[in-house]
């Protein structure tokens, strides 16, 4: 089991982790999702004692990583980013040098290194340098090294990078398999490979933990805060002021329509009602204010991505909220006008 | 530690870079040899290692320049720092090897005053001794180069400012020369090289009333011990010099003495290499 408190990492002035914590549950995979930049590999070199902490504290088994390093890297395996193979060496040596580094009695070295050799498929390789292999097999070979001695944790950073699909699909049954005995985590920026994998999915973004759930959860939660799309026959004043008194704190932006007269607004759907369609309808038919389209889009895991890992604001507030008169309408004149022009021209 | 010294070792010797040190000081032995023993005549051995000591000073940089510096090029330290081996044990591994691939060269160099004796008489306690000021002066710059190895990811600069370092080690008898005796010229001296630690100090930590302090708190030391002693300042700027004078510890185990105070500052010497170079890896964590 893992436990991560208030994990901070700065360099200068610059932040990048901020205040992580979360705890790993044993026999789970867990994934770590995160545009380029988040602060996944940072936080991973951290969990292994690679770089050490500006704050908080990693305790991994027990053993806390900062004041018992070598109890607490007994019970882990780790592949960084770029796998750290030597290019002067073949397979087997190189197995047997990390074996020897993770103190793998000599007796049992030579059944682990073959172990490891089998379940990353790499036997073939065995007598080959490793200068001379394919970035998938360094990879591989990388993979290997984590899984010698059978550590409890495996923490594998972008376990698939530079993998074709074919070692993709086996690479990703491997880690199901492992799963079943180990805890993993892994981390990735791809989407659907942590989705296809993991139990359980953390979002990172600028350094911070901006979602921590089961993947049918993440997707549950966030489906509701969808967003509809409305055109009224109304102008812009018109529109805001109905949309303003519908009530709630609904937020929405306001653009005119391609359609004469008309005006379509993107209303900002939030978790606690999901569906306001209807209600929607019966408010404007009383205020005697037509409408002409309504779509809902609602949000893939993708979106729910996408939305959690967007520059500055957390979720939900981008669009404007209950949009002051006045504020955004000048920008709207003025895309207006330049309607006009190009349609004079 | 027992499989880094185990592939280091195995890495050298299979690289070229091990073979070529070694080939490269039994080609220079040979030479010396040839001429001064076999074609001139002398009977001590000491001759030959205190001739080699010049280009010893370019063998040592080509052996220590990969030791650290590639693990972190190939990012492979990361494997090293996160396995269940301290950064000391990586370190005392890395130099442990080094000296190994040096102990090959240096066995090889105990053969030749056994050639010698075949034609006369040899003092061998004298010219073992000699041998033995030979490795461990060797085994000092293994760590000099091992500890600006870990500075560095670039093998070239490690290797230049291995050498370097070495050099000015090596001519550190003509630089002290270079400053009078007298006790106003070492408190000058001194006083500059407080100004410049507070300069680093300045530059580590950008605090500039700290530096200030520390400036003030370091001159003003210095100042009220030689208004204490003035007479102890004399010749210290000398005394200070010869503690980086590497090779000169070893004229006295040439001349064939169990130099005891040269054996504790060899020794001195690689502890406080490899100490450094610990620190140095553990900082780069810390940044």
């Amino acid at each position: 089991m893992i436990e991560v408190k208030h994990l901070t990492k700065r360099y200068g002035n610059v932040t990048a982790v901020e205040d992580l914590s979360f705890t790993v549950e044993e026999g789970q995979i867990y994934g770590f999702l995160g545009p380029n930049g988040a602060g996944k590999s940072t936080t991973m070199n951290m969990m292994t004692g690679y770089i050490a902490m500006s704050a908080g504290t990693v305790t991994i088994q027990g053993h806390d990583i900062m004041e018992e390093p070598q109890a607490a890297r007994r019970c882990m395996g780790y592949l960084p980013e770029q796998p750290p193979v030597y290019p002067d060496l073949t397979v087997r040596e190189y197995l047997d040098f990390a074996a020897g580094l993770k103190k793998i009695p000599a007796r049992a070295r030579e059944n682990a290194i073959t172990e490891a050799m089998s379940q990353t498929d790499i036997l073939d390789m065995a007598e080959r340098l490793i200068r001379n292999l394919s970035k998938g097999y360094r990879q591989r070979v990388g993979l290997a090294q984590a899984l010698l001695g059978a550590p409890e944790v495996l923490i594998l950073d972008e376990p698939m990078v530079g993998l074709d699909p074919k070692q993709i699909v086996e690479i990703r049954e491997l880690i199901q398999s492992l799963g079943k005995k180990h805890t993993i985590i892994l981390s990735s920026h791809i989407l659907s490979e942590i989705r296809a994998i993991c139990d359980h999915i953390m979002i990172i973004s600028h350094g911070r933990l901006v979602a921590s759930d089961t993947p049918d959860r993440l997707l549950q939660t966030m489906t509701g805060a969808g967003s509809l799309d409305v055109t009224l026959k109304a102008d812009e004043a018109k529109a805001g002021e109905l949309l303003s008194s519908f009530g709630n704190d609904l937020s929405f932006s306001l653009t005119p329509s391609s359609e004469e007269g008309c005006v379509s607004a993107r209303i900002q759907l939030s978790r606690e009602e999901p569906d306001i369609r209807e209600q929607l309808f019966y408010h404007c038919a009383q205020e005697k204010v037509p409408i002409l389209e309504m779509t809902r889009n609602s949000q893939s895991l993708e979106e729910v991505f996408l939305e959690l890992t967007e520059e500055d604001e957390p979720a939900g507030t981008q669009a404007g909220k209950g949009v002051p008169k006045g504020e955004e309408p000048a920008r709207n004149v003025a895309v207006e006008e330049a309607e006009k022009e190009a349609d004079q021209a | 530690m027992n499989s880094i010294i185990k592939k280091e070792i195995k890495g050298y010797l299979t690289s070229m870079t091990g073979c070529i040190y070694i080939a490269f000081l039994m080609v220079v032995c040979g030479i010396y040899f040839t001429a001064y023993h076999l074609q001139g005549g002398y009977p001590r051995f000491a001759y030959t290692l205190q001739s080699m000591l010049s280009i010893f000073l370019i063998a040592t940089p080509i052996l220590t320049m990969r030791s650290m510096a590639e693990e972190r090029k190939l990012k492979t330290d990361q494997l090293l720092l996160t396995s269940p081996v301290s950064v000391a044990g990586i370190i005392v591994g890395k130099f442990l090897a080094l000296m190994g691939v040096f102990v090959i060269a240096v066995a090889l160099l105990c053969v030749y005053p056994i050639i010698l004796s075949c034609f006369g008489e040899i003092a061998f306690g004298e010219t073992y001794v000699a041998v033995l000021g030979f490795f461990l002066m060797g085994c000092s710059f293994l760590a000099i180069g091992l500890l600006i190895s870990s500075l560095t990811e670039s093998q070239v600069i490690a290797a230049v400012v291995t050498f370097l370092v070495l050099f000015v080690c090596y001519v550190m008898e003509g630089i002290s020369g270079f400053f009078p005796e007298t006790p106003l010229a070492s408190l000058g001296s001194l006083a500059v090289c407080i100004a410049l630690m507070a300069l680093l100090l300045w530059r580590m930590t950008g605090n500039f009333f700290l530096t200030l302090f520390a400036l003030m708190a370091g001159e003003a030391v210095l100042a009220g011990l030689y208004l204490l002693k003035p007479l102890s300042f004399e010749g210290l700027i000398q005394k200070i010099l010869s503690c980086f004078n590497i090779s000169g510890h070893f004229s006295e185990f040439a001349n064939g003495t169990l130099d005891l105070a040269g054996v504790t500052y060899y020794l001195s010497v690689i502890f406080v290499c490899l100490f450094l170079a610990v620190q140095s890896v553990q900082k780069r964590r810390w940044n």
